[in-house]
């Protein structure tokens, strides 16, 4: 396989993004439109989802999608989650044969608890010792790729158009309060299911459209926390930073984004004194998490969905509304599509984040 | 010709707008599609929905005219031609543009003009009635760009307005003036736009909004201030 350098893959990429602030379940074939209509930005090498509250049989539950190439693979990270987790039900990801969906991997679901006992001796929070579960398969186990992990949510992704990934997969049978879409392969990087959008680490979730220049700046410090970019891929490490500044370090999201979108210093030097201060803070500490290079990310969490782009604005991205609904995409056209009548529609500025939360929960934002 | 768009493949949508002797044509329900009207010339096409990026890329002498939003690069490298958008415009609206006339109602997006081009009597212009996103002009070499913000107290151009202008002009009207400016752009309050008079009223016509109400600011003018503000830079020792 060529990797990344040794072959280039031009084409643009494509994001859009679902959300009911009521909590609403929308089913997956609304998402599945409106990608669809950005088929020509993809070049079918890549694609996915992520939905929220689309398992609430089994909400206190971490869900883990699992990728393996062979049977020997399975039984080797099975081996491991016996040993690290109740694991209360395990099946197949159902899916439907798709004439454009070629040689997939063996897809499997595990409804799982951490075990007590291990949980207490690993002297680390339930989510803690699940991500570092997790990092540990992917980082370890051959041939196995837990490429979703969060509880009452999952990522369903793969080598193909997005829409034909979204039938593979049946996501017509999905219902919840907000979506995510992505299309194209990342990156200039040859494809294999796990490396396709979204990016995900317990409920956190990024589909990207850009081409991030500071990848390797960001890699080299969020590694120093235990993280493992594993993919070769810029979008795996704005998961990794998401997760680290927003569930270790307690930012918020807005604050986030002041810290992977940073002002310009010369814009930093004309702001009030607080918040001069504050962001000069934040650039100090947090330097090696600015992320460069044009990006125009969505990104799912517990409860809510976070929309923003590079400071320069390089991509572009508009949101709508219509009453409880938020729609987010690359072009207005994929949210006309499932929703022709808006009662706002705005594009966001460069650095800006549009942040929408359940109405009812402050999700896992503050 | 009526077509109802819907979600046809731009590229078949295109080979029916190029294909058909009909002088007018109108699309009803676009989604996304591409490229719409690329390279055309003579024609008229009337468009409703929402009509996908490049939108009258290379236009050569039609008139487009759009009920609704347009998307990222409209009349990308346009050469001659009329371009009406009833709606706002996406980013980089008006990019390399070298002839022709883009008039958008409400606001436009990033880098509207940029790399926009002047030679001899091709000068384009863009037209924006609300407010324009950050980068507006950017590397402009040529042309007029006018800003009307209508409907904005605040400076209705983003950050980094004119950076790289090197020829052109940019028409803002407002009582706030965008500062911080590059060094090499000279703005000036100015009271005689005869220049852009034609292009207000051609606005004001199109929209039907009352031509009183663009005399209620006064207009700025951005210019780079000198022949070669980059001359330095390019030259070698």
């Amino acid at each position: 396989m060529k990797l990344e350098g040794e072959v280039r893959i031009p084409s643009g990429c494509a994001i859009s993004g679902i959300f009911s602030r009521s909590g609403e379940r929308i089913k997956g074939d609304q998402i599945i439109k409106s990608i669809a209509v950005m088929h020509d930005r993809s070049n079918g090498l890549g694609g996915g989802f992520a939905g929220y509250g689309i398992y609430p049989e089994y909400k206190d539950l971490y869900a883990f999608h699992v990728f393996y190439e062979t049977l020997e693979d399975i039984k080797n990270c099975e081996e491991f989650l016996n040993k690290h987790f109740d694991v209360i039900n395990l099946s197949k990801i159902p899916v439907r044969k798709h004439p454009k969906i070629k040689k997939e991997p063996y897809i499997w679901r595990y409804f799982v608890n951490p075990y007590e006992t291990k949980l207490e001796s690993s002297e680390l929070g339930e989510d803690e010792y699940v991500a570092q579960c997790v990092i540990k398969v992917n980082a370890t186990i051959k041939g196995a790729y837990i490429f979703s992990s969060g509880k009452n949510m999952g990522v369903f992704k793969g080598l193909g158009y997005p829409e034909d990934l979204g039938e593979f997969y049946k996501l017509d049978e999905y219902a919840g309060y907000c979506w995510t879409a992505h299309g194209r392969y990342p990156t200039n990087t040859p494809g294999w299911w796990g490396g396709s959008h979204p990016f995900n680490l317990l409920n956190y979730s990024v589909v990207h459209n850009g081409e991030i220049s500071s990848y390797d700046a960001n890699k080299r410090y969020i590694e120093m926390f235990g993280y493992k970019c594993n993919l070769l891929t810029d979008t795996e490490v704005i998961t990794y930073i998401v997760d680290f500044l927003n569930r270790k370090h307690k930012l918020t999201f807005e604050e986030l984004a002041q810290v992977i979108a940073a002002p310009f210093w010369k814009n930093i030097d004309r702001m009030p004194k607080e918040q001069r201060e504050l962001l000069t803070y934040f650039r100090n500490k947090y330097s090696s998490l600015l992320i460069t290079g044009p990006f125009s990310i969505l990104v799912g969490f517990e409860g809510g969905i976070m929309a923003l782009n590079d400071r320069l604005k390089l991509r572009s991205m508009v949101v709508g509304e219509r009453r409880d609904r938020v729609y987010f995409a690359s072009e207005e056209s994929a949210i006309r599509v499932i929703e022709p009548k808006l009662d706002k529609l705005w594009s966001p500025t460069g650095g800006e984040p549009v942040i929408i939360t359940l109405d009812d929960e402050e999700g896992d934002e503050k | 010709m009526k077509i109802k768009v819907n979600l046809m493949h731009f590229q078949e949508l295109n080979k029916l707008i190029k294909q058909t002797p009909d002088l007018f044509i109108k699309l009803e329900n676009c989604i996304g599609q591409r490229y719409i009207a690329s390279g055309l010339s003579e024609k008229e096409v009337v468009i409703e929905g929402t009509p996908g990026n490049a939108l009258a890329a290379y236009l050569s002498g039609s008139t487009i005219k759009v009920y609704g939003n347009v998307q990222e690069a409209t009349g990308d490298t346009m050469d001659e031609g009329l371009i009406y958008v009833h709606g706002s415009a996406g980013d980089a609206t008006g990019y390399s543009m070298r002839g022709g006339k883009i008039f958008v109602r409400d606001n436009a997006g990033y880098r509207a003009g940029i790399h926009m081009k002047a030679y001899e009597d091709k000068v384009p212009k863009l037209v924006i009635g609300g407010k324009a996103g950050s980068f507006l002009g950017e590397y402009q070499a040529g042309g007029i760009i006018v800003v009307l913000g209508l409907g904005e107290d605040e400076t209705p151009v983003g950050d980094f307005c004119a950076t790289g202008m090197h020829g052109g002009k940019i028409y803002i009207r407002t009582n706030n003036p965008p500062e911080h400016l590059g060094e090499q752009i000279l703005i000036n309050k100015v009271d005689n736009i005869d220049e852009i008079d034609d292009l207000i009223a051609e606005f004001c016509n199109v929209f039907d909004i009352p031509i009183e109400r663009i005399n209620q600011k006064p207009f700025y003018l951005l210019t780079p201030n000198s022949a070669h503000p980059y001359k330095k830079m390019y030259t070698h020792h």
